[in-house]
């Protein structure tokens, strides 16, 4: 039989995972990236990783509690079994990094320490500094390292994803890529394509994402036929630091270790935040959220420091919003052990001490929710059937996706530090179905031909472009601008479809582009203008799936359609909105709790379904946190499922969480 | 001291790139005058330079090459040397560089081949962590429970060592990591190619950072099963013996990294494997 080979398309975490365990499978590995995977963005996560771990499981905590926070924190949006079989396999995947020489902190008998991150009351986050995506990515690109010493692995680094290569039944054999330095086009063909290129925070011009972050690859799988879902998710952080090039990212963990978000109650107070007392301060979060305090969602804890600063106008500075991010009652050897990472990075760029001044930060966009469309194989017991080649396939046969750029575990909006998580969790989960559903790509040569001549022609005639009249690093700010004015925290219909409009406009303007490179070496103008052309179809995809959903989930707000809390307060009153409440939920649910699917069209404009999501192991539930009435809410509810469970018989939709056996 | 250079800041800021098309040409000045703005860094200069697609003369040029991902100083990517000195390019303020002297200059680094402009290649360093094996060596990625325990303090002297970037500074700052550029030949393939230069690169010095990482994995409870390897690869050719200990690699290493403190040790490490040798033979 023929060496079975596989091309994975970026190594970060899921990449290197998946790459790490088809060599030690036997399976030859292909391994393309635009940068040495070294330097793959994996590197700027930050908090940790979250898994059940000995110590909250003495607390009470189990796997399930783990997917049950997964799945409330991200408003039911995912199906579920894919995120129980995430679940259950944390404390393995933690315990594995940790074999791997991952220098986790620890605590002083020398277990790993663990920190809590936000949705959730338990300390599940393993954390090695503040640079835990670096530690764990390096100890994963160790491992390559090894896997190509051995023979194993092949490295393309500096290469560009540039399309799948499809058969005529429609199944992926391959892809063609280019040399970012010689600028040679290439055939790869492959039994499997497995592409884990990350998310696309470029689309938004400016995020926490890094320069790589462009989604093209992503988008040149949809626009091969691909199907993209629940685009309209993306994450907004918190806490970043604004910058001219960049929002840099202020890690969760800065408020895991006791950070505070205030603001004062003067607004625009011309004092040194030091000299401002207590009772002057407005801790917002902590007094609107009692239970979790600066740990809610983040969706919630970027919502309400953007309406602090918009609509209150509490921002601490008049000309640039941001609010104060605390860490000064913190003893500073503590900070140094903890955090050092992240406070070097508020230093470097800002020129202020964050160990003795409080922190300016903003929200800024930082993670992509949704993503590739993938399927899965349902386990008898509600996980997945490991070694099924459905396993995280895209709807087109033989191409694969993991880690951000999938859409399957996050929902409506993704918890701290679960992200490394389902990145190595579905790098080492897919591999051995991907494996099983190979298929060797013999006789294929014609297609490869056609597609790298294809992909010749669209070089040649971008580099011939030399009279064009558009610059596309202006055209890439306009469109950031766009985006991030209508499409992050505050989401309104007449702008999303104005926006929709201005986008398709800026696409047009975009093929009168100008190229001021028009050499063949090292050309990063036509590489980069490539990639922006292929930024279009995504926030267009992005722009359509917001406009269409009409409700507030997770990341996804639009105040025209919220939900506020109950008003009354007489006793009998109040019962009777949160009856009204719950209806309007429950018809919500039936309405909107569904993924959306966009295809791309022929006319370029995204096509979109809805399709049903799989929630049969934990009934959707009213996402609370610190809504007013919540508690009658959450009475009513909890009345409406005992109803239902005594109809039904059904002990699945008993109020209370099920407890897992394990 | 951001804020004290607001009052007088510039309206643009001139900054001279020493620019190349390809390997093996010749390489030139080019100068450009970028519009000034509070809070730059060297990125967004290029960034700006890329933009604008002139130089100072007015006339169109293409944008210069350079290599920047994560922007905060953690991927590695963005080395070069400004103002003389080796640095990331994202770190690098240009308020604090304009107090060094009234233009910006950038240099690739010197030490690698040019690939293009600012672009470099880095390859030899990654080499340099294939030959001390600088990886745990487990048995693979089933499940085997916890990794080993470790002292707090443990992991307080490994984690600032496994910080490193894999920028460059140090290899470029050393006096003893001398450049190899090799050239394919028009008859041999890609595959001959890198053989051959592979050979070349473990001829020379493994390089600072290689020795820390081995100093790293030496420590650690299950990485130290392959120590011996390590040593015999330090103290073989290119290894620890060439560090000239001029101590360059410390002062210039962005992380911070006792780089000295890991070659005090590989220096020590080198000695008792030397006599040890000695009387197994």
């Amino acid at each position: 039989m023929a060496q079975q080979r596989v091309l994975v398309i970026g190594g970060g975490l899921a990449g290197l995972a998946a790459t790490m365990r088809m060599a030690e499978l036997g399976v030859h590995v292909d391994l393309v990236s635009l940068v040495p995977v070294k330097r793959s963005h994996s590197v700027c996560a930050q908090g940790g990783i979250n898994s059940v771990n000995a110590l909250t499981r003495q607390q009470g905590d189990n796997e399930w509690k783990h997917f049950d926070d997964t799945v409330y924190g991200g408003d039911f949006l995912q199906h579920q079994p894919p995120v129980k079989e995430m679940a259950d396999w944390g404390p393995r995947i933690v315990d594995l990094m940790d074999r791997l020489g991952v220098p986790f902190n620890r605590t002083p008998e020398g277990f790993r320490d663990q920190r809590r991150f936000g949705g959730t009351l338990y300390k599940r986050t393993s954390f090695a500094g503040a640079t835990t995506g670096q530690q764990l990515l390096y100890s994963l690109d160790e491992q390559v390292r090894r896997w190509e010493v051995e023979g194993l692995v092949k490295k393309w680094e500096f290469w560009d994803f540039l399309e799948p290569v499809l058969d005529d039944s429609g199944r992926c054999r391959g892809a063609v890529c280019q040399d970012l330095v010689s600028m040679e086009f290439r055939a790869f063909p492959a039994d499997a394509v497995i592409l884990a290129t990350g998310g696309c925070g470029l689309v938004y011009g400016r995020s926490t994402m890094s320069m790589v972050c462009t989604g093209s690859a992503v988008s040149r799988a949809y626009q091969a036929g691909a199907g993209y879902a629940n685009g309209e998710f993306i994450q907004v952080h918190p806490t970043a630091i604004p910058g001219a090039d960049k929002l840099r990212l202020m890690s969760e963990s800065a408020r895991g270790e006791g950070g505070r978000v205030w603001v004062p109650r003067t607004p625009q107070d011309p004092r040194s935040p030091k000299n401002i007392p207590e009772a002057e301060r407005y801790y917002f979060l902590e007094e609107r959220y009692p239970k979790y305090g600066n740990l809610v969602p983040r969706d919630i804890a970027t919502r309400e420091i953007f309406d602090i600063c918009t609509t209150d106008g509490l921002s601490v500075e008049k000309d640039r919003l941001c609010v104060y991010l605390d860490l000064t009652h913190i003893p500073r050897e503590t900070l140094d052990r903890k955090l050092g990472g992240i406070l070097e990075i508020y230093e470097k760029f800002q020129g202020v001490d964050p160990r003795s001044e409080p922190m300016k930060i903003f929200p800024a966009v930082h993670y992509s929710m949704g993503g590739l469309w993938v399927d899965y194989e349902k386990s008898a017991t509600g996980g997945l059937v490991e070694g099924s080649p459905r396993n995280q396939q895209t709807n087109i046969p033989g191409l694969y996706a993991i880690g951000e750029c999938d859409y399957q575990y996050h929902g409506a909006n993704r918890l701290g530090a679960n992200s490394l998580l389902s990145c190595i969790f579905t790098g080492l989960f897919c591999a051995p179905g991907v494996i099983a559903g190979g298929q060797s790509s013999a006789g294929t040569e014609s297609l490869f031909a056609a597609a790298i001549r294809r992909q010749e022609e669209r070089h040649k005639a971008l580099l011939s472009r030399t009279a064009g009249v558009e610059n596309p690093y202006d055209l890439h700010q306009e469109l950031g601008n766009i985006m991030t004015r209508t499409a992050t925290v505050v989401r309104r219909n007449d702008q999303l479809a104005a926006a929709y409009a201005e986008v398709c406009a800026l696409e047009e303007r975009w093929r009168t582009c100008a190229i001021s490179d028009t050499g063949n070496w090292t050309n990063q103008n036509v590489v980069f203008t490539k990639s922006l052309g292929d930024m279009f179809p995504l926030a267009k995809l992005i722009l359509k799936g917001a406009l269409q959903r009409d409700e507030c989930r997770g990341a996804h707000f639009k105040p025209d359609f919220a939900m506020p809390g109950i008003a009354a307060t007489d006793p009998a009153e109040k019962r009777r909105e949160a009856e009204a409440w719950c209806d309007r939920f429950e018809e919500n649910t039936r309405r909107w709790l569904k993924t959306t699917v966009a295809k791309h069209g022929a006319d370029g404009h995204p096509e979109i379904s809805y399709e049903d999501i799989d929630t049969s192991l934990i009934p959707p539930r009213p996402r609370l946190y610190g809504l007013v009435g919540g508690e009658v809410i959450e009475e009513v509810w909890k009345q409406r499922q005992a109803a239902k469970a005594a109809t039904n018989g059904h002990a699945a939709a008993a109020a209370g969480p099920v407890t897992s056996g394990a | 001291m951001i804020q004290l250079v607001e009052s007088s800041a510039p309206r643009s800021v001139r900054v001279r790139v020493l620019r190349q098309d390809a390997p093996g040409e010749e390489s030139y000045w080019q100068h450009f005058d970028v519009p000034y703005e509070p809070n730059m860094n060297v990125i967004s200069v290029l960034q700006k330079i890329a933009a604008l697609a002139h130089a100072e003369d007015g006339q169109p040029v293409p944008p210069v090459a350079w290599d920047c991902s994560c922007l905060e100083e953690v991927c590695g990517s963005c080395t070069m040397l400004i103002n003389g000195r080796t640095r990331m390019a994202c770190s690098a303020l240009v308020d604090n560089l304009l107090d060094e002297g009234d233009e910006i200059e950038l240099r690739p680094m010197t030490k690698f081949p040019v690939v293009r402009d600012l672009c470099v290649d880095r390859s030899r360093l990654f080499r340099s962590l294939e030959r001390v094996k600088a990886w745990v060596p487990v048995d693979g990625s089933y499940d085997h429970g916890p990794g080993p325990r470790v002292s707090p303090e443990e992991q307080e002297d490994a984690y600032p060592l496994a910080t490193c970037i894999s920028c460059g500074c140090c290899l470029e700052a050393c006096p003893q990591f001398t450049k190899i550029e090799m050239v394919r030949r028009d008859d041999e393939s890609q595959e001959a190619f890198e053989q051959r230069r592979r050979e070349a690169f473990d001829e020379g010095f493994v390089g600072p950072h290689a020795v820390s990482q081995a100093m790293l994995f030496n420590a650690h409870p299950i990485g130290k099963m392959i120590a011996d390897e390590r040593m015999e690869s330090l103290t073989s050719q290119g290894g620890i013996q060439m560090c000239g200990n001029a101590q360059n690699c410390v002062a210039v290493c962005p992380k911070h990294i006792p780089l000295t403190r890991s070659i005090a040790r590989a220096g020590r490490a080198a000695t008792v494997w030397a006599i040890k040798k000695l009387f197994d033979r």
